[in-house]
């Protein structure tokens, strides 16, 4: 029954791209005003419209399969949690479908069902009570080969991340699948960096940060990577970024480590929460 | 300009294209990532199991369903194309004439010879509904399922000349 709960949520992840991206994708259609982004982003509506309407895959990158786990330590569940995941991992690869997308690092040889060493990625956190949460972030490889991380001077400090943010996306043109999300992690270390900047694209997009001084940087940055004119998949527009999300911890005196990590238009996610009694409820 | 074009492509289909123009294409498109680009420049072009002159190249790994007649594709779009840059000039001396991909590449190999076609990233589900059949898939055991060479039949797939053969790119 859990098992079969993730399968729903990872077949909702990756074929149905969530209500806030798919409007944001909507204005900027009605903004763009060149041919080819017009081409691009209509192209991109119709894929989710049939992706939605078929059941279908709307990128048939369908990713690393990766889970953000909140549990909670009384959970009747916790001991099951980690093999349901991967079972539910096989079922969906089989039953979706799913791209199998785990190979080897040395023959290259593929494992044709989304699992293998360290696959599916499982992030772990124990908090208290008796309800499990889980994130399903299904990864696209295009977009997260332009993640990055810098570990800047604290003299460089937020002027200096606003520059490599900025650079990082001009870099990577239309690799990356633009529209982008930007997700930014501050402080914690160089590891911890990149997983902030990672579970922070589990936001809505349009949703700012709490801190005022936070949000305001986001909407700078936004706003500066809409300026480089990169566009709808690299071919010029003004829509270059649908959001820029950053998460903040503390870091150390002499670091100050961020985090980048780039998602595609095509917005997978989905979250569940399993309750004590073994209710199970999925949402976007 | 929008143009219907049928594989193979010939020199001089290919040198009327201009960066902008689009193209419904149809025929037999072969997809080719990493691993199948290293496998078809280390074999004599005798023994490839498709031929590549005038052929169109498709940078995608797509997700596909066994039926009990062979495979059905589900969600094919492109891959990211600069990753192939390293192979590129081996690609293109043995006759291809088009790469179908997302991002663009080097455009100067292309010069006087082949066009880089582009199609919306991300959008695998459209680009299915153009994808009429499997024809063939070569090297499935050995490289797996995105890696594999599959042979699609397409029915006006609608791309965009991307990088022409006279040097100009549509790419920022």
């Amino acid at each position: 029954m859990l098992v079969d709960a993730l399968v729903d949520a990872i077949r909702l992840a990756v074929t149905r791209i969530p209500e806030d991206t798919v409007e944001a994708l909507q204005r900027a259609y009605k903004t763009e005003e060149s041919e080819i982004a017009r081409f691009n982003l209509q192209n991109i509506l119709k894929a989710i419209e049939i992706g939605r309407k078929r059941s279908i895959p709307v990128c048939q990158d369908t990713g690393t399969l990766t889970f953000f786990v909140r549990v909670g330590v009384e959970s009747p569940f916790l001991k099951e949690l980690e093999g349901a995941i991967i079972e539910a991992v096989r079922k969906a690869t089989l039953e979706v479908p799913l791209r199998p997308n785990s190979v080897d690092p040395l023959t290259g040889r593929n494992s044709g069902d989304n699992t293998g060493d360290g696959v599916p990625v499982i992030h772990w956190e124990l908090t208290e009570g008796n309800e499990i949460e889980v994130a399903v972030f299904p990864k696209g490889g295009g977009s997260e080969n332009c993640s990055a991380l810098a570990m800047l001077t604290p003299g460089e400090g937020w002027e200096g991340l606003k520059h490599f943010v900025v650079e990082r996306v001009r870099t990577c043109g239309g690799k990356p699948c633009p529209p982008v999300i930007i997700g930014v992690g501050v402080g914690g270390g160089a590891d911890y960096s990149l997983k902030l900047a990672k579970r922070a694209l589990l936001g809505k997009v349009g949703e700012r940060n709490i801190d005022k001084r936070i949000a305001r940087i986001e909407e700078e940055l936004l706003e500066e990577i809409n300026s480089l004119g990169i566009g709808p998949m690299g071919m010029g527009g003004k829509t270059t970024a649908l959001d820029v999300k950053i998460e903040v911890v503390h870091r150390h005196p002499a670091s100050f480590p961020i985090g980048l990590v780039v998602q595609c238009w095509a917005n997978r996610r989905a979250f569940l929460r399993i309750s004590p009694d073994g209710r199970v409820d999925v949402w976007q | 300009m929008a143009v219907r074009l049928r594989t193979p492509l010939s020199g001089e289909e290919v040198l009327k294209l201009k960066a902008g123009d689009v193209v419904h294409l149809s025929g037999e498109i072969v997809t080719a990532r990493d691993s199948a680009h290293r496998k078809i420049l280390s074999l004599p072009p005798e023994e490839l199991p498709f031929n590549p002159r005038g052929a169109v190249i498709y940078h995608c790994g797509p997700v596909v369903k066994k039926t009990p007649g062979g495979w059905e594709v589900v969600s094919a779009g492109p891959t990211t194309s600069a990753r192939m840059n390293r192979y590129l000039n081996g690609i293109l001396s043995l006759g291809i004439r088009g790469i179908i991909g997302k991002g663009g590449m080097n455009p100067e190999p292309f010069k006087g010879q082949a066009v880089y076609f582009a199609f919306t990233g991300g959008a695998g589900s459209l680009a299915a509904e153009s994808i009429k059949r499997v024809k063939a898939v070569h090297w499935l055991d050995e490289l797996g399922i995105p890696e594999a060479l599959w042979v699609l039949e397409v029915e006006d797939f609608s791309v965009v000349v991307a990088i022409d053969a006279h040097g100009s790119s549509l790419y920022r």
